[in-house]
């Protein structure tokens, strides 16, 4: 594929062996960096649709079984006559019990420890609801009873993702940037080794491009080669995570699996990075040329 | 010297040539070469032969004055557009400047490949111009293998594969025997015939007797031109016995 016959020994550089192996460890950290920022903005997506049109009222214990459940009747009532709620249903004591089970164990606690009642409630997707007002109705109608739209606890979580997610494109931003570096320092060092040879193709009439490309074609292999290293070395390492992440707490954590998508954006990681290992040594290339009679 | 600008190949004008903040090495050099003219260049060592060489072929820019070559003035002509001109300058470095990972066959073709000839062609060319000057047993000898002689005479076809309009040799002959330089020089000859114009800066007082060309002679970083020189005046013949024996 890459076998045309240059006029430059570039392939006896000490610095074109170890290129591909600089670049083999960006294009792996790239990969990591890369599934991470795809897996969180996944994550993110996933929170964010399971909780935003959901709301949870919650109503202290009084002591008294039968007043709590007049007060959680007289709360899902009142939900259930706002129009933008299509849906308000009170928890049961079994299903709260379910969901605190992860934390508390399956002992009876109930008996010891005052509970609030929860009440399920749906909004209309788009629907414009004035929390406020609810929120002081039913204080009014139910004393105490709060209302939680879980934006708080949703806006820190997703906070926290999309600062890991910075993280994550500026790890790429960097990894290419130290591609560009390699790139420049290999390609001018190839340059200062091969002066004779390239002054000798200049003045024999060889054009700024001519030698340019010579650089630019073994850059491209050199880079594609790193590149298919550092992915065959990153695949294993993302499909482990993956797999101790599947044997993560079901529930907690969303599906971390990566779509076809994905694997498509991570598999171009590589020609990317032979791209740009290409293009930084044409240009490098050219911009020390213009410097010649 | 001739001022029909229109017909010459090279043309120098009040041209010096400075290294960094260092003395002018070439003062005031003016001369015209016509196409298809053939002058020795000669002057005693450190004269300032290779300097002109040098800015002859586009190595080097003039610290002032003006250098036109096949009639463009080329401190104004673009860049880009310089490889087309040193493509009809063919160029004998002193010290061959063979590329030593390419085999014979592949540096004579270098001038070939780089103006883009099909491959058949360059393989016909330069088969045909090897075995002319008696290495077709050495196509595939890489430099650092073959004798000076031969190498000189690999940098010689190079310099002249792509039959160029200006040939610029410096010491082409140094490395090999009389019976090999005069049948490299009557190469040169022929070519000069076809209308090429030539160059030969050399210290070989011989070869400068026996040919019947004119001289252009540096002493001091100062040029002088000799057109109407038929073999070597006593003067000229006198200086370059000292040069051959400065060099020497």
């Amino acid at each position: 594929m890459f076998a045309k016959r240059t006029d430059l020994p570039l392939d006896r550089d000490a610095l074109s062996r170890y290129l591909p192996w600089l670049i083999a460890f960006m294009v792996y950290m790239a990969v990591l960096a890369l599934a991470g920022l795809l897996v969180l903005a996944a994550m993110a997506r996933y929170w964010d649709a399971d909780v935003s049109g959901t709301m949870t009222v919650q109503i202290p214990p009084t002591g008294s079984a039968a007043d709590d459940d007049k007060r959680v009747r007289a709360a899902v009532i009142l939900l259930l006559g706002e129009p933008a709620i299509v849906h308000a249903e009170a928890i049961t004591e079994g299903r709260l019990m379910a969901l605190l089970e992860p934390w508390l164990g399956t002992a009876e606690v109930s008996a010891d420890l005052p509970l609030p009642r929860l009440v399920d409630v749906e909004v209309e997707p788009g629907a414009d609801l004035d929390m406020a007002g609810l929120a002081r109705r039913l204080d009014a109608a139910v004393p105490g009873a709060t209302l939680d739209d879980h934006r708080i606890w949703l806006d820190r979580l997703v906070r926290l993702v999309r600062s890991v997610e910075a993280l994550a494109a500026l790890v790429l931003a960097l990894m290419c940037s130290a591609t560009v570096g390699t790139v420049v320092f290999t390609t001018r060092t190839g340059l200062a080794i091969h002066h004779d040879v390239i002054e000798v193709l200049h003045l024999i009439g060889a054009h700024d491009g001519y030698i340019a490309r010579q650089f630019a074609q073994r850059a491209l292999t050199l880079g594609l080669r790193g590149g298919l290293i550092g992915l065959a070395l990153a695949v294993p390492t993302l499909l482990g995570i993956g797999s101790l992440a599947r044997h993560m707490e079901a529930g907690i954590m969303p599906n971390l699996t990566l779509t076809l998508t994905h694997w498509l954006a991570i598999v171009s990681l590589p020609l990317l990075a032979a791209a740009i290992a290409m293009l930084t040594a044409r240009l490098t290339v050219t911009r020390t040329l213009a410097r010649m009679p | 010297m001739t001022n029909d600008a229109d017909d010459c190949v090279i043309q120098f004008e009040n041209v010096g040539l400075r290294y960094g903040l260092g003395p002018e090495v070439l003062q005031d050099v003016s001369f015209a070469l016509k196409s298809a003219s053939f002058h020795f260049l000669v002057g005693p060592s450190g004269a300032g032969k290779s300097s002109l060489l040098r800015l002859m072929y586009l190595a080097l820019k003039p610290s002032r004055g003006l250098v036109t070559l096949f009639g463009r003035d080329i401190a104004t002509t673009p860049r880009r557009q310089l490889p087309a001109l040193r493509r009809r300058v063919g160029v004998v470095f002193q010290d061959f400047r063979l590329l030593p990972h390419l085999s014979a066959f592949d540096n004579v073709a270098l001038p070939l490949r780089v103006a883009g000839a099909r491959e058949d062609e360059v393989r016909r060319h330069v088969v045909e111009l090897l075995s002319w000057v008696g290495l077709k047993d050495h196509l595939d000898a890489r430099p650092p293998t073959l004798s000076g002689g031969q190498q000189q005479r690999v940098a010689i076809a190079r310099a002249v594969i792509v039959r160029p309009t200006l040939l610029l040799a410096d010491e082409p002959t140094g490395n090999i025997d009389d019976k090999m330089a005069m049948r490299l020089m009557h190469l040169f000859e022929e070519l000069n015939k076809l209308g090429t114009a030539i160059v030969i800066a050399t210290h070989n007082e011989n070869l400068v007797g026996r040919l019947v060309h004119s001289c252009l002679r540096l002493d001091g970083g100062r040029l002088e031109v000799d057109e109407t020189a038929r073999g070597p005046a006593p003067a000229l013949a006198a200086n370059l016995r000292q040069s051959s024996g400065n060099a020497a």
